[in-house]
């Protein structure tokens, strides 16, 4: 399965175009994480809990969508666009969409 | 009394450390870049037609990164007089460079040297009591090509 954020892949055609995928996650870290993340907004710096939180619930949001795309039977997955948002204190959405193709 | 006490620690703890940790970072950041600076990151959207053997990936890098007590202190003294609030424009610069040396890295992982169609993606993701921004979180995103021959063996 090819995941890209490109419109257009060189040197493969698109024979069929089944329509927008998406995958989407909410997640959050525990409260000693949290405590950490406020120490950290004393000293600055990265908030490396929240880094690592943010990149598996993506990874977790595409894998999704690639589910979906595969259940309609695309073999590709283009023009990939994320979005964050937070829902609350310390929980945050994460959401991958696409357009689902059929390649060749 | 007690109040400004705790004030005044805070704003120098996170004075000093703040300088500390954005010198250390700084440092590093300029020598990731020169390390990774084969690696070729455009934003076009088109891939020239040479690429056409390449297989694509979808790489991402990000980074959450929140600034310290003293400068959120000074960026608030700002809103009252209005302008630029320069440690606010330090902390998103390094968020960008960041989040682009770790996309580049995961594309030079996987044995591209191209990456195209880089978006940039920032979000504030945890707020503090007053609403102020204090941290922001950077995602940085693009296809890189895998030349064939290295795929294949």
């Amino acid at each position: 399965m090819i995941v890209s954020n490109m419109e257009i892949i060189p040197g493969k055609h698109i024979a069929e175009h089944l329509g927008l995928v998406q995958g989407s996650t909410v997640r959050t870290k525990h409260v000693g994480r949290d405590i950490l993340a406020s120490l950290k907004n004393i000293f600055g710096g990265e908030l490396h809990g929240y880094t690592e939180l943010l990149h598996e619930s993506r990874e977790e949001a595409v894998n999704r969508m690639k589910q979906q795309a595969e259940a309609i039977g695309a073999n590709a997955v283009l023009n990939v666009r994320f979005s964050t948002s937070s829902v609350t204190q310390g929980a945050a959405e994460l959401f991958a969409y696409g357009t689902a193709v059929r390649m060749e | 009394m007690a109040d400004l006490i705790v004030l005044a620690t805070l704003l120098a703890f996170g004075y000093f450390f703040g300088r500390f940790y954005e010198k250390r970072h700084y440092n590093s950041i300029i020598k990731r870049e020169a390390k990774l600076r084969h690696i070729t990151a455009v934003a076009s959207r088109i891939p020239p037609l040479s690429q056409t053997q390449d297989a694509p990936i979808l790489v991402t890098g990000s980074v959450v990164i929140s600034v310290d007590y003293f400068k959120r202190f000074l960026a608030s003294l700002r809103t009252l007089v209005g302008g630029r609030v320069v440690s606010y424009e330090s902390l998103l610069d390094r968020a960008r460079r960041e989040a682009i040396l770790r996309m580049k890295q995961r594309a030079d992982e996987s044995g591209a040297n191209k990456v195209f169609n880089i978006k940039l993606e920032t979000a504030s993701i945890s707020k503090n009591a007053r609403g102020n921004i204090g941290s922001v979180e950077v995602l940085a995103y693009g296809t890189a090509f895998k030349p064939v021959s290295q795929q294949e063996s």
